[in-house]
Order: C-alpha cells, then structure tokens, then sequence
C-alpha cells in the first residue's frame, strides 16, 4: 500500500481584496494546500488613514485587511516588509510610472519575484494572484502579463485562477496539479463576475472594491512625494518621510519650509510622534492643531508659521494668539495675528 | 474588547507606539520568532487597529490571542506564542 499523495501547494500574493480572495477560494475547491505572502510598502492605504484620524462614531477600529482575509480564508499569511528594497522601486522604476507616482508594473515584478524567492525557501510548487486581465491599466494589460513572469523569472510557474481560461495554460494546469476548466475566465474592470463568485463561496466580509490599496496611486498623495523630491533636491525617502506626507494638511510658503498642520485631535497626537528634527507649533491659549515645521525656517519664516498656527486654530477671528514654539533646542512663545485667509494662496496648499 | 480578567505577566514587551499598521504586527512577529511556546509577548501600541489585528494574527498564525486593554490613546495587547 503506498502512502496517500500530499496535496499540491501553492503560494499566492494576498492583498486582502476581493480577486486575492476568490483566487484562493479557487484553489482551495480544488483541493490545493494554498498558503499567501502579503508585502508591505510603507505605501498601504486602509489601515494608516484609518489610524492617524478621528473615528466615524459608531465606526469600527481600522483592521489589515489581507490579515483578516486569511483569517477568514483559514490560511497562513506571511507578511514581509520589502519597504526597505522598495525605495528604488518608487524612486528608480525602470518601466516608468502611470497615471501619478505609482510603478504598478516595476511593483508588480519586484513583488513575483519576491514571492517565489519564498516560494522556493517554503517549498510550495508554483505561485498565483488575483489578477483579472485589463482590471488595471499598467499590471494588468495582455502584453504585460507575459512580460512580468518573464520579467521575474517565472514563466510557465504564475497562474491567474479568476482569468487563467483567457491565457496560455501555465505548468501547474499542464502537469494536472489545477483543473483548468474549473477556473475563471474574468476580464475587463467590471466586479459583477468577482461578485456573484463571491456570493457562491459564501464570501461576504470583503474590503470595497472600489478603494484603492496604494497611497502612489493617488494624485494629492503623489503630488506631496514630488514636493518633497523637489525641495530636497534628491529623489529618495525615509519611512519617516512617507508616513508624513499621510496625514495632515501641507503648506510650502517658501521653498526654505513646510508646515504640516494637524486635522483633529488624532491626528495631532500622532503628529506629536514626530517632533524630533522639526519645529513644533501649537497655540497656548486657545485650542488649536499641533503643526510640524520641516526645513530651515528664518525668523520672518518662523513667525508666518506661528500666524499659520493660529489661522488653523480656534483663535483665527482673534486680534491676537500666543503660540508656542520648540525646536532646535529652544522654546519660545510668540504673540502672532492669525493669517487672514485671504493671504494665504492657494499655490501654498501642496 | 477582551479585556483579560488578571494581567498576564509578559516575558517580553514590545513597544510598537507611533507604528502604523501592519508594523505592530510585522514586530510582533519577528519578536515573537525568538521566544519559546508558552512564552507570553505584551504589544503596546497606538494604532487601534491592533484590536482587530492581534486576535487575527494570533488565529491565522496559531498563537493565543490573551486579551487587550486600553490606557487612554494607547493599547496593551498580550499573546502566548503557539
């Protein structure tokens, strides 16, 4: 008698979206051990905005959304922070970017490859994604398809479960491991299939399909990381950098500063994380936003900053706020009028 | 919240305060990589996230999720390594 064979095992890439979702879904009905990896960037949007804000009343606490998934899946989850190696993703990519500062298909290769290196180091069979051909414009596209697995080394070894009917059939379909005729054929970025696909696995708990997963597909996000390339001279950043430019309002009245200008009280606690290296600014007597000056602010810049200070703050129809400033080894107050908002321009707001 | 009735005593305190999700939990599991079965690991944070984040963590991952407390802005959260 011989031993029963273990099931194949495939490794996916997890974004916690509903494509990743039904992708596993997908395999596990076909009796595959699936197990996922999930990457951070430092560019991950659900999670921090939900974090740095004030609560919605009544709103649940912000969760991880592809940690929950495996959760819900009954699947392991390894999450990698690539942050580190991703800088030269954002900053160099070799395929450009699309609409605003996003490299989806530089991100797309650097991920493939990523995973099967763990992949390889956890002994799995092949890799696999959520991705529905032309859902997005870069990754997503027929001749880019081929191009990433070519790219990261994996041709033949990526299978697409919710579109693999439309593509080549890939080793793990030809060796028998996948019944290709049990996969999807799903193109275009319309979510009615993904739903009642959904429906049918009894998946409900899902993040909106409609919610972006990366900050750098954002223009107000991207135009920000462009202001802060510029003023520094230099195409590069710090998970520092990249946290900050999440939260708050940012001004740049001079190429010499930026104020960073807390929205609520949330958001001024998390602020105040970031003191070190920066002014830090905030009314005394009246309730008012923590505000971070970055750069090299003169006296005259200094002193526009604390009248900023007091513009945002509950005082602005006040002759006069006391705003208090530390930083640089020094702590001072400076009595200040509050700008009025018609001297601030809109070219300030980056 | 699951608030533990008796705090457990950590063998270890992480303080993640100030990280952003997932980072809390990207620590907590390369803290808890070192620590034996049973060792018991206490994440104390900001983001409050980490209420829904650690039970899930601890079920994807087989650790015992023990509890959360909160302490005003800031969140103690407390699991044995499975």
């Amino acid at each position: 008698m011989t031993a029963p064979t273990p099931p194949r095992a495939a490794l996916g890439l997890l974004s916690g979206g509903l494509d990743s979702m039904l992708a596993v879904r997908l395999l596990q009905e076909q009796g595959l051990r699936v197990e996922c990896v999930h990457f951070y960037t430092g560019f991950c949007i659900q999670a921090h905005t939900g974090a740095t804000r004030n609560p919605e009343p009544g709103a649940p606490p912000p969760r991880h959304d592809a940690l929950h998934a495996a959760q819900l899946l009954g699947i392991k989850l390894h999450m990698l922070d690539i942050s580190a190696e991703y800088v030269r993703i954002v900053t160099a990519p070799k395929h450009g970017y699309g609409s605003h500062l996003n490299p989806c298909l530089d991100c797309k290769i650097f991920m493939v490859t990523q995973a099967w290196a763990l992949k390889e180091q956890l002994g799995f069979d092949f890799l696999f994604t959520g991705e529905v051909l032309g859902q997005r414009p870069m990754s997503q596209r027929r001749e880019n398809l081929p191009h990433i697995e070519r790219e990261a080394g994996v041709e033949g070894w990526l299978l697409r479960p919710l579109c693999a009917t439309r593509l080549k059939p890939t080793e793990p379909e030809k060796r028998g491991w996948v019944d290709r005729t049990r996969l999807m054929g799903f193109s275009g970025r319309g979510r009615k299939p993904q739903m009642a696909l959904a429906r049918q696995f009894g998946l409900r708990d899902y993040p909106s399909p409609a919610g972006g997963c990366c900050f750098l597909t954002d223009g107000n996000y991207s135009r920000k990381l462009q202001d802060l390339w510029q003023f520094r001279g230099e195409r590069t950043y710090t998970m520092e950098d990249i946290v900050l430019l999440k939260a708050g309002r940012h001004l740049r009245p001079t190429p010499r500063f930026k104020l960073i200008v807390g929205r609520d009280e949330t958001e001024n606690f998390f602020l105040s994380g970031f003191r070190e290296g920066r002014w830090a600014l905030q009314a005394v007597s009246v309730p008012g936003p923590l505000v971070l000056v970055e750069g090299h602010p003169d006296e005259a810049d200094l002193t526009l900053a604390c009248r900023l200070t007091a513009r945002f703050g509950q005082g602005r129809d006040t002759p006069q706020v006391a705003v208090a400033i530390q930083g640089n080894g020094r702590q001072e107050t400076r009595l200040v009028a509050p700008l009025p908002p018609d001297e601030i321009p809109p070219a300030w707001y980056v | 919240m699951s608030t533990p009735t008796v705090e457990p005593t950590p063998d270890l305190t992480l303080d993640v305060r100030r990280l952003l999700c997932p980072l809390p939990i990207l620590r907590a599991e390369a803290a808890i990589g070192h620590m034996s079965p049973g060792a018991i690991l206490a994440v104390w944070a900001t983001d409050p996230g980490l209420v829904r984040d650690l039970p899930a963590w601890c079920v994807v991952n087989g650790h015992h999720f023990l509890g959360i407390k909160s302490l005003g802005r800031e969140l103690i959260g407390w699991v044995a390594k499975g």
